[in-house]
């Protein structure tokens, strides 16, 4: 069985999306970017199983039938997303609340070890400046 | 004994829908909580002597036949995971318990706390039972959206900047693992990990190095493999004392658990190998590094934490018995002590009100009872005979030095220099927060009338005793690990138990 182009092409437009979305630093397009891909990896698992008519007994010849176990896995998938999208939704919300914008912010631990390299080794590159100035 | 497999999913799950219930009896939460917890443990040691005695357990769930339906297996490497995890999980839930109890409830736990954490164990204990892929997602699902509650609970500015960072990472790499279970399921029409234990094998070289990379990038994420482990570092240490010891025991070890049953189950011996031995060396290496100059004990343990995932990852990459016995090995020592420290800085940012190194000091004056507390689960981390993290070392470096060539031996000197950059970190932590004199500033010294409750020293003491008696029962438990190992590495056990069940 070959995949279907169409469903090839829908899920590397999302992924790519969704990719570039994510990069972003605003918690919303963030969102948008997560809402994308995982669509995109619904669409990619729907592509995976066989299509074809409704999986019923007594509907459909069984050689005709549609692969229901992604299906079934696409729905989970949906659900979990649904859920975190929410999640995700009221950390913006909260974040908005707390400081007025909801862009993701540099850790702070980070950029005091940075400081303190910068304090250890800034007194020597002034000493090279005096010297090269003394005389 | 199968009614035994799926107990440590159910009650959990059960006792987080009656502590939901009880959001307004604190008192019958806790008490809830504590015996869903002591069942779980109960359960899965019964289910550990069963497994050594009879061989791996099925279930299939709902007796749908397998692949439409779902199977829970537990053989001796997921039961003694379970084990570990549970006696955990009910230590770190005292402490809270303790915790709260001393705040009066004002910061923790929220009503929320106990559900959330019961949720958490149910996700734990599904991703160790689980016998089919999809299901395995769905068990991390639940223990990841559990932690985005814990990690962001209060919902304090940095708890939400941290939760954040955790949240989108936490998010991508399960996606990357859906990615991957929808390319496995295209590729071998199942996802129960039995039947692809055979039918990967059939498929072309390509393809399933292809599906084993996906799965990797999607497992090395939550297991904080070297270069995805930068976010872990920046959301743990700002959430509660116990949801970041509990995180920091359990969480990365069921992405380490996940990265064991897809290297020895579904790609056995594929090409992956050298290049989990260099991520090893690099996780080893880069995290104890990054441990170093920290000024903040949670994130210099946050560092160490990554640093010692490296050791697991290399058991792993060898890939013969007594490496991935010792992998199990260090994986059980390491649940057990990363999570006992992490409780130990709580206690310890209770007494002397920081856990910056540059504002503590004198603690071992104080409060010689803290100083010990601290000081031997520091020094079991950094492989100090006879603690059980030098047992664990030295039968990752004896599988290491047997297995040979160049790769190897540079691990085996990689692995001993992580040791012994772990022997300064800690020892740095020691000098500055215990053994020096207490620095005079205005916000440091012990706050006016702190004192430890018991119930958070107890809770804390029985963790260590349990680090420090893992070197007591390291015959038997080595025994025990090494019987897994070879079960993993043989695959037939496992395999063949599951077809009992009417896999074709």
């Amino acid at each position: 069985m070959s995949p279907n182009l169409t469903y090839v092409a829908v899920v590397g437009v999302l992924f790519a999306a969704g990719v570039i979305l994510l990069l972003e630093r605003s918690l919303t397009r963030v969102l948008m970017g997560v809402v994308l891909l995982a669509n995109g990896v619904n669409v990619l698992i729907l592509a995976g199983g066989r299509y074809g008519g409704p999986p019923i007994v007594g509907t459909t010849p069984d050689d005709e039938m549609s692969d229901p176990l992604p299906q079934a896995m696409i729905l989970t998938a949906i659900v979990i997303t649904l859920g975190l999208t929410a999640f995700l939704l009221a950390l913006a919300y909260r974040s908005w609340r707390l400081v007025g914008h909801d862009e993701v912010q540099d850790d702070i631990e980070d950029r005091r070890i940075v400081e303190l390299a910068e304090r250890d080794a800034g007194p020597e590159v002034e000493d090279v400046d005096d010297e090269a100035e003394a005389p | 004994m199968t009614a035994l497999v799926p107990l440590p999913v159910v009650i959990p799950l059960l006792g987080a829908a009656v502590t939901l219930m009880l959001t307004r009896f604190p008192q019958a939460q806790r008490l809830v909580s504590l015996a869903a917890l002591t069942g779980v443990l109960g359960v899965s040691a019964a289910l550990l002597v069963v497994v050594c005695d009879d061989g791996p357990q099925v279930v299939a769930v709902g007796a749908w036949p397998v692949p439409i339906g779902i199977v829970l297996v537990a053989d001796q490497f997921s039961a003694l995971m379970l084990v570990v995890s549970a006696a955990v999980t009910l230590c770190v839930l005292v402490y809270s318990i303790g915790q709260g109890m001393a705040d009066g409830g004002e910061d923790t736990p929220l009503s929320i706390y106990h559900p959330s954490y019961l949720v958490l164990t149910a996700g734990v204990t599904t991703a160790f039972l689980s016998g089919d892929l999809f299901n395995l997602y769905v068990g991390f699902e639940i223990l990841l959206v559990a932690s985005y509650v814990l990690i962001t609970v209060g919902g304090t500015e940095d708890r939400i900047r941290a939760g954040t960072t955790y949240v989108v990472v936490s998010l991508l790499s399960s996606l990357l693992f859906l990615t991957a279970i929808g390319l496995i399921y295209a590729a071998a029409g199942t996802l129960n990990m039995a039947q692809l234990a055979g039918r990967l094998d059939a498929l072309p070289d390509g393809v399933r190095l292809m599906l084993n990379c996906v799965l990797l990038l999607a497992f090395g994420i939550k297991a904080a493999v070297f270069p995805l482990s930068a976010w872990l570092p920046d959301s743990y240490p700002t959430a509660l004392a116990p949801v970041t010891a509990v995180f920091a025991g359990l969480l990365t070890k069921v992405g380490l658990y996940a990265i064991i049953r897809v290297e020895t189950l579904l790609f056995p011996g594929g090409p992956t190998r050298d290049l989990l031995l260099v991520l090893a060396m690099l996780t080893m290496l880069v995290g104890i590094l990054g441990a170093i100059p920290q000024t903040d004990v949670k994130r210099l343990l946050s560092f160490t934490l990554v640093s010692h995932i490296g050791y697991m990852l290399f058991g792993i990459g060898l890939s013969n018995e007594l490496g991935v016995s010792s992998a199990i090995f260090y994986v059980v020592h390491h649940i057990t002590i990363q999570t006992t420290l992490f409780l130990v800085v709580g206690l310890m940012e209770r007494y002397g009100g920081t856990t910056a190194l540059d504002r503590l000091g004198g603690l071992a004056a104080l409060s010689p009872l803290l100083a010990v507390l601290f000081f031997v689960p520091a020094m079991n981390l950094a492989g100090i005979p006879p603690f059980s993290g030098f047992l664990g070392k030295l039968g990752l470096i004896e599988a290491g030095a047997a297995a040979g060539g160049g790769l190897r031996w540079a691990l085996v000197a990689a692995a001993l220099a992580t040791s012994l950059l772990t022997l300064y970190a800690v020892a740095r932590v020691w000098n500055l927060a215990f053994w020096r004199r207490p620095v005079r500033t205005a916000a440091s010294g012990p706050i006016e009338g702190a004192a430890l409750p018991r119930l958070m020293v107890g809770a804390t003491v029985a963790l260590l005793v349990l680090g420090v008696a893992l070197t007591g029962i390291a015959g038997p438990l080595f025994d025990l690990t090494g019987d897994a190992a070879a079960d993993l590495l043989e695959r037939a056990p496992y395999v063949d138990a599951v077809r009992g069940e009417g896999v074709r």
